[in-house]
């Protein structure tokens, strides 16, 4: 019985995290969302150099044979440090050991296919594009997409689990630091229990949201466990976190903004909160 | 990463599981907060005891076996899931045990741990005054030396104290040097309950049970052997059993899965009915399992070496809340049924919420987790006494 990670999976994500802050992941992020993706395509290049996109394809595949605690820990840092592009389709979906940017619709799982517009389509017919919320991730309609295995939609699912996690950790390391910043009654805001109290709950909720994610990852839950608390966690840290901001958290300009974007996306991708709640029933009830 | 049970690890769950099945009482025993289940509780205790299952972790010579922190999770695991009774002698074993082994002397422990193990001496904990709750540190009962006596005069009033009423042993904290402020100057006693000076008054709880009473002190005499650590060193020795308290000893996953698994069935049996509290079924059940899958990762860092500290702040906000959950969608699975006093749910809703007010409100708990691990400021602090 050992559950935590190794010193091999903490140092993966160390790494990946340096390399994103190393190439300034937030301005990839916005020069993406204008519709310049150069910057995001040789970032992209250098993750998958590091192994990503490759991870949990078998090593007869040409893969890395990783697991899915590896996977999860990788997708960990990609919400923390906003990735753009699409990761879960290209890494946990239908990992591409040759470093494919690639995307698929799913449904009724996944109606739509995530940046299509910069990715391969893997089946189907593209349709119309949509702007998501999240300001660096558009949405294509597709017909007539194959139809996917349940093994590959849970990597999916996991993946965007994990990705809720890293983004609300984020969200909540971004709130703490402003709070001590921000004065107001000539205090530091942070000292006042009302501040405090919320943030202390999102602590709570996140330490509690990881191991569901570390424990899906093995198998000892179902993936829908782990979506629905990454997702009610998140989105908790979300809230929190733009009210504890208060009207400078409310503005795009400010980059708390794309975190909040992207967990309000990531909340109902990859099958909404009502959906896993159901199949989390299923699987207790039989 | 795995979770994984060694051999001997599963050799013991089995043991357990055989034991608990064979001798668990078929029909629940009387609440252990009347007089009548009070005794019933003490001799499942005993029974418990004379298979070396009463407190597992403790030493062989003390009635223990030695076991890990691993065994013990899943001690605790079988305990729950095979419904046993609870355990009368909690106070003692889980929250007094850790500091007797810590800052006991050999003969304190020679004399107090046996019998506490094998509950023939029930007992129970005095920290609170009516002055005192969540600012324990502004406790006014006062120890007073008598040399002459070789030991301590104590007087006061303490308060909420759990098991008193029934209990023969108390534990708590007074002020041994009246010049001292707040943490400084206090004293960890032991002294029996049917000491000539000590009157115990029941307080009926929110159930109509006296599971806890006020005590009053007038001129205890205990004798310097009964001093737990160093006098004035009370606080430093107590927070131990704090910690203990909010986080693993007190609460381990077995209880809330078992429930979570209860709440499963109930709702095969009546959900049909209840359709709208599927939600309210599943968030508790996948926060049942967060706690389980959480305190493994607990287990590998204490076994590494690395310690409870403020992360017991998170735990105990987390089980308490996790423990109304369980049984609010239990009782609303029930619907109207809900009302009648002596189901199980009823009972262990009512029992639930008094957790996130005991050990540490979780008002206290939140400022804990904000300011030792978040790294917030501390709130100013108000006028001292």
């Amino acid at each position: 019985m050992r559950f935590e990670l190794t010193d091999e999976q903490t140092g993966f994500a160390e790494a990946i995290t340096d390399l994103m802050r190393a190439a300034d992941a937030v301005a990839v992020a916005r020069a993406w969302a204008s519709g310049e993706y150069a910057p995001g395509q040789d970032l992209w290049k250098r993750l998958a150099d590091l192994g990503l996109t490759a991870l949990v394809a078998p090593e007869e595949d040409g893969g890395l044979g990783g697991t899915l605690v590896d996977l999860v820990v990788a997708f960990e840092v990609l919400g923390h440090e906003l990735a753009v592009g699409p990761w879960i389709e290209s890494a946990a979906l239908a990992p591409q050991v040759d470093g494919a940017m690639v995307t698929a619709a799913a449904p009724p799982l996944s109606p739509y296919a995530a940046d299509a517009q910069v990715a391969r389509l893997l089946s189907g017919t593209p349709g119309a594009l949509h702007q998501s919320i999240d300001s660096t991730r558009t949405l294509t309609e597709v017909s007539d997409a194959e139809v996917l295995d349940e093994e590959a939609l849970d990597r999916a699912v996991l993946a965007c689990a994990a990705q809720l996690l890293g983004a609300g950790e984020r969200v909540l390391a971004d709130s703490v630091t402003y709070v001590q910043q921000r004065k107001q009654f000539g205090r530091a805001i942070g000292s006042y229990q009302a501040i405090k109290h919320q943030l202390a709950d999102v602590r709570i909720a996140l330490d509690f949201v990881r191991p569901l994610v570390h424990g899906a990852a093995l198998g000892e839950v179902p993936v829908s466990a782990a979506k629905v608390a990454a997702a009610d966690g998140a989105y908790r840290a979300a809230r929190t976190g733009l009210q504890v901001h208060g009207a400078i958290g409310y503005t795009a300009e400010f980059d708390l903004s794309l975190w909040l974007n992207r967990i309000r996306a990531l909340v109902t991708a990859w099958g909404t909160p009502a959906y896993h709640r159901g199949r989390v029933l299923e699987s207790l009830v039989g | 990463m795995n979770l994984d049970l060694s051999p001997d690890e599963l050799a013991f769950q089995e043991e357990v599981r055989a034991w608990l099945a064979a001798n668990v009482p078929a029909e629940p025993l009387p609440s252990m907060d009347t007089a009548e289940g009070f005794v019933a509780h003490q001799a499942w205790e005993a029974k418990l005891a004379e298979a070396r299952l009463a407190v597992v972790s403790w030493p062989r010579e003390l009635g223990g076996r030695d076991a890990s922190l691993v065994e013990w999770v899943i001690f605790e695991e079988e305990y729950y899931r095979a419904g046993a009774p609870g355990r009368v002698s909690q106070n003692g074993i889980f929250l007094l045990a850790p500091i007797v082994f810590d800052h006991g002397t050999p003969e304190q422990q020679a004399r107090f741990l046996p019998s506490m193990g094998s509950g023939e001496k029930v007992w129970a904990q005095a920290w609170s005054e009516p002055e005192a709750g969540s600012d324990l540190a502004s406790l006014r009962s006062t120890a007073t030396r008598d040399e002459e006596r070789g030991g301590w005069v104590l007087n006061g009033q303490k308060t909420w104290s759990s098991r008193a009423t029934y209990a023969h042993w108390g534990f708590g904290l007074f002020r041994s040097d009246p010049s001292a402020q707040r943490h400084h100057g206090l004293t960890y006693f032991l002294f029996p309950l049917d000491a000539p000076g000590i009157t115990v008054r029941p307080i009926a709880q929110l159930d109509g049970e006296a599971g806890f009473a006020e005590l009053f002190f007038d001129d205890v005499f205990v004798p310097d052997s009964d001093v737990l650590g160093a006098p004035g060193d009370g606080w430093r020795v107590a927070m131990s059993t704090a910690g203990n308290e909010r986080g693993l000893s007190l609460r381990s996953p077995g209880r809330f899965c078992a429930a979570a698994d209860r709440l499963v069935d109930l709702w095969k049996e009546r959900g049909a009915q209840a359709p709208e509290v599927r939600d309210r079924v599943v968030d508790a059940w996948i926060k049942a399992q967060a706690y389980r899958l959480y305190t493994w990762g607990t287990v590998t860092r204490l076994k590494d070496g690395g310690e409870m500290g403020a992360a017991g702040s998170v735990n105990k906000v987390f089980w308490s809340e996790l423990d109304i959950d369980l049984h609010e969608a239990g009782l609303d699975l029930l619907g109207a049924d809900a009302e009648l006093a002596e189901t199980r749910w009823m009972d262990g809703y009512v029992f639930a919420l008094s957790g996130p007010i005991y050990a540490g409100t979780n008002e206290i708990q939140r400022n804990i987790v904000a300011e030792r691990i978040l790294g917030l400021p501390r709130e100013p602090k108000g006028v001292q006494r």
